[in-house]
């Protein structure tokens, strides 16, 4: 972190809120009454109201319907139902649910960046988590609980792992850049899946799908249905906690940084560069492997052609919202799972599309990789390190 | 007559420094006026100011008289200013009429490049002030020596009538820097005026007619070399007392730590930097390593340090050999290594400055113990290592960044130096850096060696090599001509074996 830690913080929440703002001014492009709208007045009065619309269903989307809450509450308290709360709080559940893979891959991307790496392969990599999971979740019987879920967990892990290493291989031995070959190996995620699932993995009734996990594999879930939220969520804030540890407050974590910041000083600090790259491609791997690894066993119970949304593109721009920090990730993260969250709302509601999501997300990330425009816009004195007398 | 310039009260301020603070200079026409001060006096920004590159918050510039406007360096050209940078701007593979001509190319018909013409005027310049360049070879091929000479002549072909010159002779080898006084002499004696920027004192008292000497943004004081002496300047400078001279005491050479025999090194590009070169370090002694940089020395370094790949030959250390040992292996049989570039190789710069303490001994214990790191034992040494080597850093857990130059290479003489060690391998352990910290640094490297310590020491210094060492070897072409015992060796004789003329039998005489 080079800024301060005051502004570490204070940057990102102003481009979020920079990025609603800009939002705002674009919901009434889309919207029908503002463009049917005659004159002047009319059309900033429409326009005032659906951009209220928009982000009052989108709250309501990300967060529960206030209303609902507290009518839920009362009809608890009376007579002890807890359906009611349970579908009051599913948005917040959906919210997280949307937010757990976002917290494996950005922490995975997040933990690369720190060790100088560029990981793009996170979703070829959730890809083939997903399948080694799903695997292991429907085609070993017999086991209990106990055994079987950690079993698909891990080898869902090593296959990330083991996929993510690769490139870090090549750009250890040969220096090959791990960009590039990242995203080839997504490709050759892509394409492997499709042919599983046309083949050797596919459910007897024909369709591009594996065959259903066995409820031994499954995450279980942390309340009780409609709220989807895993203990795959649980997991991935643990896993936060454990990055941080491991990189901030162990050696091995202190070379992967150091190499990270300058590999020539890691170089004449008796570090084995080559070591390290394979090794902090294989924890990056098994972190973005995760993501795909809990939509399976937590969510879908079974692996879909389309079972991720982007995740692994979209843990990019979550490390580097979140500072590449554990922690930042977490917040990162859980504001992509509301928004995300929000938006389904959003549309169906106030009409508005959902790709006015994707444009707060791609503004949030403009802003904080370019800090000037937001210290210019809120006259932040600079902290940027003028050349100084020499 | 008005002076040719004039500087009055020139005030720049960056975020928390003062560079500038009211700063009166003039420049009289056909004069050298040296600009004198340690690193971070504001010697630079003052020119960049007077370059146009920066905007002064206070303050007037004067040509001849009237009051100037420079809101950049083409204003500062066409008003006659020119400024000879210390890292050439020049494109090695254009030649040098190209380099002189770009960004202000002459054309024929409006499109064609006229480098006819631009070469003529090349000759003439040339001729007219003893610079010897041939306009037609390429610059890649041309020695540093003449390299600066292109940039002299860049400037002169604009009709440059001030020129500043910033650290001209950083990069030159002694006789070189003969021949650019030489060619300043003929410059002056033509009218032109000069600005000269510098820390080396011997300079300043050879060549300037006036000396004006910056510290921390003020002028504190305008002398000639009549009434100066070199420490009087290095008093001016540094605000104290400096100590020029060491006091050093006579070597008492012991058994032999460090062994090279017939070490064959290759450079990035896969040619031959190191050329069968042999040669030991006793426990007590100063082995000085003198050269123009780009001679080799680097790449000895590196495959000595273990991060080089060694083609032929062998290095041994107490005996063991270490000729292919990883940089790891190397330091824990008891060597410690000051490298080149503090900045790239020997810091972590967004890293504490406590982690820089530690930066290749953090697994060793107390830091590590089992899986964990201890910051708490890692802070304890910093602060020891800080207090006892006079490291000032605001706090030991600010980014190593924050520190100034000499603090950073504290930061690394204090990492490699409070082990127990007995080889010390030191690689311009002092460029860059102010008056006061040198003192320290040369200091600290002398009281290993009274310890018993082997030092084997690289500069392009050659007073710090003097200074320094018990034995000079001079290394040119990636070889070691000649070693020579520090006592007899004259500084014209190194200055020749450095730019690579041997006559063995008159060197021993």
């Amino acid at each position: 972190m080079r800024e301060g830690k005051g502004e570490a913080i204070l940057l990102p929440i102003l481009s979020v809120f920079t990025a609603l703002v800009v939002g705002a001014f674009i919901i009434p492009f889309s919207d029908p009454n503002v463009l049917a709208a005659k004159g002047f007045m009319e059309t900033l009065s429409a326009s005032w109201a659906a951009v209220r619309n928009a982000y009052s269903a989108m709250f309501t989307g990300a967060f529960g319907d206030p209303k609902m809450i507290s009518a839920a509450f009362q009809a608890w308290q009376a007579t002890g139902e807890t359906k009611g709360l349970l579908n009051a709080f599913r948005p917040v559940s959906e919210s997280l649910t949307i937010a757990t893979p976002y917290i494996y891959a950005g922490l995975g991307v997040a933990l690369g960046f720190r060790g100088g790496l560029f990981n793009i392969g996170a979703e070829g990599q959730l890809f083939v988590a997903g399948l080694a999971a799903a695997f292991v979740g429907y085609s070993i019987t017999g086991l209990p609980f106990l055994i079987h879920l950690p079993l698909a967990l891990v080898s869902g892990a090593l296959m990330g792992a083991l996929w993510a290493s690769v490139p870090g291989f090549l750009k250890a031995r040969t220096g090959a850049h791990e960009v590039i070959n990242t995203i080839m190996m997504n490709y050759i995620a892509f394409r492997l899946t499709d042919y599983l699932l046309s083949g050797p993995m596919q459910r007897p009734d024909g369709l591009p799908i594996t065959p259903n996990v066995l409820p031994t594999s499954y995450l279980p879930l942390l309340f009780a249905e409609p709220m989807r939220v895993h203990w795959g969520f649980i997991i991935a804030l643990a896993l936060a906690g454990v990055v941080y540890w491991f990189l901030w407050k162990t050696p091995l974590g202190l070379e992967i940084r150091m190499v990270g910041a300058n590999p020539n000083a890691s170089r004449y600090a008796g570090i084995r560069i080559t070591v390290i790259t394979v090794l902090t491609m294989a924890l990056s791997g098994a972190l973005t492997g995760m993501a795909g690894v809990g939509q399976v066993l937590g969510v879908d119970h079974k692996l879909v052609r389309a079972f991720s949304s982007g995740y692994g593109f979209d843990a990019i721009s979550l490390a580097l919202l979140g500072n590449s920090h554990p922690f930042g990730v977490v917040l990162a993260a859980l504001l992509f799972g509301f928004l995300r969250g929000g938006a389904a709302r959003m549309q169906s509601v106030a009409g508005t599309p959902v790709e006015l999501i994707r444009i707060i997300q791609g503004l949030v990330i403009v802003f904080v990789a370019a800090p000037e425009i937001i210290r210019t816009l809120y006259r932040i004195g600079s902290s940027r390190k003028q050349k100084s007398a020499s | 007559m008005p002076p040719v310039l004039e500087l009055r009260g020139i005030t720049k301020s960056f975020p928390g420094v003062l560079a500038n603070d009211h700063i009166d200079l003039t420049l009289n026409e056909g004069e050298v006026l040296a600009l004198l001060g340690e690193n971070g006096a504001g010697k630079t920004t003052l020119m960049n100011i007077l370059y146009g590159l920066y905007k002064p918050d206070e303050g007037e510039i004067f040509i001849r008289g009237s009051k100037a406007e420079i809101h950049g360096p083409q204003d500062a050209i066409r008003q006659g200013v020119g400024m000879v940078h210390q890292h050439f701007m020049l494109v090695p593979v254009f030649s040098v009429t190209e380099n002189v001509m770009l960004g202000s190319e002459l054309t024929k018909a409006g499109v064609m490049l006229d480098r006819e013409t631009v070469s003529n005027r090349i000759k003439e310049i040339s001729s007219q002030f003893h610079l010897d360049v041939d306009p037609n070879s390429k610059v890649e091929d041309l020695s540093v020596g003449v390299q600066q000479r292109v940039e002299i002549i860049k400037v002169l072909y604009r009709n440059a009538e001030i020129l500043i010159l910033d650290e001209p002779t950083a990069v030159l080898t002694p006789q070189e820097v003969e021949e650019f006084f030489k060619i300043i002499k003929s410059l002056v004696k033509q009218g032109k005026s000069i600005i000269f920027i510098t820390h080396k004192l011997k300079e300043v008292m050879a060549i300037a007619d006036r000396i004006a000497v910056l510290r921390s943004g003020h002028v504190t004081g305008i002398t000639t070399p009549k009434e100066a002496t070199e420490s009087s300047l290095a008093n001016m400078m540094v605000g104290r007392q400096v100590l020029l001279i060491l006091n050093k005491k006579p070597a008492k050479p012991e058994n032999v730590v460090l062994e090279v025999k017939d070490l064959h090194v290759n450079d990035d590009r896969h040619l031959i930097a190191v050329n069968s070169v042999s040669f030991d370090v006793k426990a007590g002694e100063v082995l000085g390593i003198a050269g123009v940089q780009g001679n080799g020395q680097r790449e000895l370094i590196e495959a000595l340090t273990g991060l080089r790949k060694v083609e032929a030959g062998e290095v041994t250390m107490m005996g063991q050999d270490i000729t292919h040992s990883s940089p790891r292996k190397i330091r824990e049989a008891g060597s410690a290594h000051i490298p080149e570039d503090r900045q790239k190789d020997g810091l972590v710069l967004s890293f504490p400055v406590a982690e820089n303490m530690v930066l290749n001994t953090y697994y060793e214990p107390p830091f590590t113990r089992g899986l964990n790191l201890r910051h708490d034992e890692i802070e304890k040494v910093a602060q020891e290592r800080v207090k006892s080597f006079d490291v000032r850093p605001p706090s030991i857990s600010v980014p190593v960044s924050n520190l100034s130059g000499g603090n950073q290479q504290k930061v690394i003489v204090a990492r490699e130096l409070s082990r127990p060690i007995t080889l010390l391998i030191a690689s311009q352990p002092t460029r860059g850096l102010d008056v006061g910290s040198i003192e320290y640094i040369h200091g600290q490297i002398l009281k290993k060696r009274d310890e018993g310590c082997a030092v084997l020491l690289v500069s392009s210094e050659l007073d710090e090599i003097v200074n320094l060492s018990d034995r000079i070897a001079v290394m040119y072409a990636g070889r070691i001509l000649d070693i020579l015992p520090a006592a007899q060796a004259t500084r014209e004789q190194l200055g020749l074996l450095m730019a690579g003329i041997h006559e063995p039998n008159a060197a021993r005489a």
